[in-house]
């Protein structure tokens, strides 16, 4: 089975906001939720960095382990879903995901959250109907072999999406040709035990 | 080049060295454009990998990677989402979700067991406190409709918040599997909504409750004897109590206290749209689900010693009247106070029926 993954290349992501765009427009997101987001770091400064983040369907999913109504799944294909029926908007997937992906619809009274709002890997959700599906959750792309239509439409490929292991063969494979010593994973606590930054390591 | 030309027609009436000017500077310009090309050329074919890294745009280094991690943000960080007030690392998250689930939710539950174990085994074989006098009769007033109203809106809304804060904490371990996802949701959910609503509630009452209950509850000497006799259960005597006893104090004090602070970290919770951030949303879980629990579990004891703990307490508190055994037994400096106001049954019921607001001919001194 597949492991999905996103990965956003910093060096390459320019910051223009089409996976943004495209992920809207997918999944018809509801009014003031913007399931992915492009931060820019030191912008105007030599440094200036851009990625673009949304849920990265985590391995050992911190939401899942708080959650107190238990509403969260894994897919097959390892994508983390949840059921909107079981949520009751309590905040503590937001406190614990470390992307800040979960948000939150601001239309009840006393400041009530609504019910929690992520990225889905363009897979839908929990549903009786696939009407039902989209309005609750977005398009299911995955349904129709499809990957993700943020990642689909980067015009810089930085964002890319897929099984894991694909997505690590091209950043490998692009990290060897930049000629970068480490990847520019330097002084992550993973590169030692990441094989895609060692390959990279090696090549240096 | 256009414009150069176009200007040359206008001037050219004017003299012949007008024109020759004009051609030569149309000849200059013409050479230093095919010059400054071939420059352009040399450029390009010389062009030098490393030369050219070196002065382009650096790569991402490790210094970014720091910068990510630490959740530094700094006035050139840039969210394109609306309203967000995020990093892009959420490192506290971490520390969050370990302290509640690792921490919190497994000690608490072993405090709040741990406490009705402790008082099972504690009735199983000490047993419940009896009066060692037979009773007199005699009854006292202690306790106003007003006070027994208030005292028991906030000891329900404090049963129900516990309930539903417990179901939030650890009903997801046995509810669901038990009951399915439709029945479970519903739960939850009502769960979540009485928890938000009654919260607030239950805040203001408690202010009433501590503020009516305060003048009685100011901690004197006698509250230091009690509690080194352990109020009674060593030694034969009972120690010395005004109208509260050192235990009884210990509780108000401590509903003053941590009662309070789960309170405000409550209120904090309720409200998310106060632009707090995630930081102190977190924080006020953690001080939150700590007091609570910890406050679940004394009230526990607080609960044993006023029903089947102890004989003759449970009726203060409903009929507002006690006997004057258990006045003279429990709270002996206040008995002194008010003996001689001591009704009989008959009286008691006179009262009752006739008045059934009664409780305000009776009065109690302070
Ligand atoms: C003394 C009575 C109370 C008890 C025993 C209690 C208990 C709890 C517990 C155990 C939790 C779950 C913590 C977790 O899952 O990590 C919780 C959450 C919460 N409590 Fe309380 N609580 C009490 C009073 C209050 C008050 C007075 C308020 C508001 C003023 C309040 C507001 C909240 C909120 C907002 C949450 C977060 C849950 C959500 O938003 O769904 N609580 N409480
Ligand atoms: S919501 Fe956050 S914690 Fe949960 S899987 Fe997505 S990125 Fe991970
Ligand atoms: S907001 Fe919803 S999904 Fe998130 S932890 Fe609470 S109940 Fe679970």
């Amino acid at each position: 089975m597949a492991q999905m993954k996103f990965m956003c290349d910093a060096e390459r992501c320019i910051e223009c906001n089409g996976c943004v765009t495209a992920c809207k427009n997918a999944n018809d997101v509801e009014w003031g939720i913007q399931r992915r987001r492009v931060v820019t770091l030191n912008d105007g400064e030599a440094s200036e960095m851009s990625i673009s983040v949304a849920c990265m369907h985590c391995d050992d999913a911190p939401c899942m382990a708080v959650c107190p109504t238990d509403c969260f799944y894994k897919t097959d294909d390892g994508i983390v879903l949840h059921d909107k029926d079981l949520c009751i908007g309590c905040g503590y997937c937001l406190y614990a995901c470390p992307f800040g992906a979960p948000q939150f619809p601001k239309q009840n009274a006393f400041g009530e959250r609504g019910k929690m709002d992520k990225c889905t890997f363009c897979a839908g959700g929990p549903a009786e109907s696939k009407e039902e599906e989209y309005q609750k959750y977005g398009s299911n792309r995955i349904a129709e072999g499809k990957l993700p239509l943020c990642a689909e439409m980067c015009s810089t490929k930085a964002l890319l999406a897929g099984d894991a292991q694909d997505v690590a063969d091209i950043f490998r494979q692009r990290v060897v040709h930049r000629g970068h010593p480490d990847g520019a994973w330097s002084n992550n606590p993973q590169a030692s035990t990441d094989n895609l930054a060692y390959d990279a390591a090696r090549k240096g | 080049m256009n414009l150069l030309t176009a200007q040359l027609p206008g001037r050219a009436p004017r003299s012949g060295k007008g024109l020759t000017l004009g051609i030569w500077r149309c000849m200059l310009v013409a050479f230093v454009l095919v010059l400054s090309l071939g420059f352009t050329q040399v450029a390009v074919a010389q062009a030098d990998p490393d030369r050219e890294m070196s002065s382009a745009a650096p790569g991402i280094t490790a210094e970014q990677w720091r910068q990510v991690r630490s959740g530094e943000t700094g006035p050139n960080f840039r969210d394109s989402r609306h309203e967000s007030t995020y990093n892009l690392i959420n490192a506290s998250g971490e520390t969050w979700r370990i302290l509640r689930n690792r921490w919190v939710s497994p000690f608490g539950l072993i405090a709040i067991i741990g406490m009705a174990a402790v008082i099972t085994l504690f009735y199983v074989i000490v047993g419940r406190k009896q009066l060692d006098e037979p009773r007199t009769g005699r009854k006292l007033f202690r306790w106003s409709l007003f006070m027994r109203s208030l005292h028991w809106t906030v000891a329900t809304l404090f049963i129900t918040l516990a309930l539903t804060g417990l179901n939030l904490l650890y009903g997801k371990f046995v509810f669901r599997s038990l009951f399915g996802d439709a029945f479970w949701g519903w739960m939850i959910s009502a769960s979540k909504v009485l928890h938000n609503y009654l919260g607030p509630i239950f805040g203001i009452l408690l202010i009433v409750l501590l503020i009516s209950l305060l003048k009685d509850n100011i901690p004197k000497k006698q509250d230091w004897v009690w509690f080194k006799k352990a109020g009674g259960l060593t030694g034969k005597h009972h120690p010395d109590a005004g109208f509260a006893n050192g235990g009884e104090k210990a509780w108000y004090w401590l509903l003053a206290t941590v009662g309070l602070v789960v309170v405000a970290s409550g209120f904090v919770l309720d409200f998310p749209n106060f632009n707090q951030s995630r930081d102190t949303m977190q924080w006020a879980n953690i001080i939150h689900a700590v007091g609570a629990l910890g406050l679940t579990a004394v009230a526990l004891g607080h609960i044993y010693i006023g029903t089947v703990g102890t004989e003759g307490s449970l009726e203060a508190m409903t009929t507002g009247y006690v006997d004057e055994t258990w006045a003279k037994e429990h709270h002996n400096l206040w008995y002194e106070e008010v003996k001689d106001q001591a009704i009989t049954e008959e009286e008691l019921a006179a009262r009752k029926s006739g008045d059934s607001s009664g409780d305000i001919s009776a009065s109690r001194p302070s």
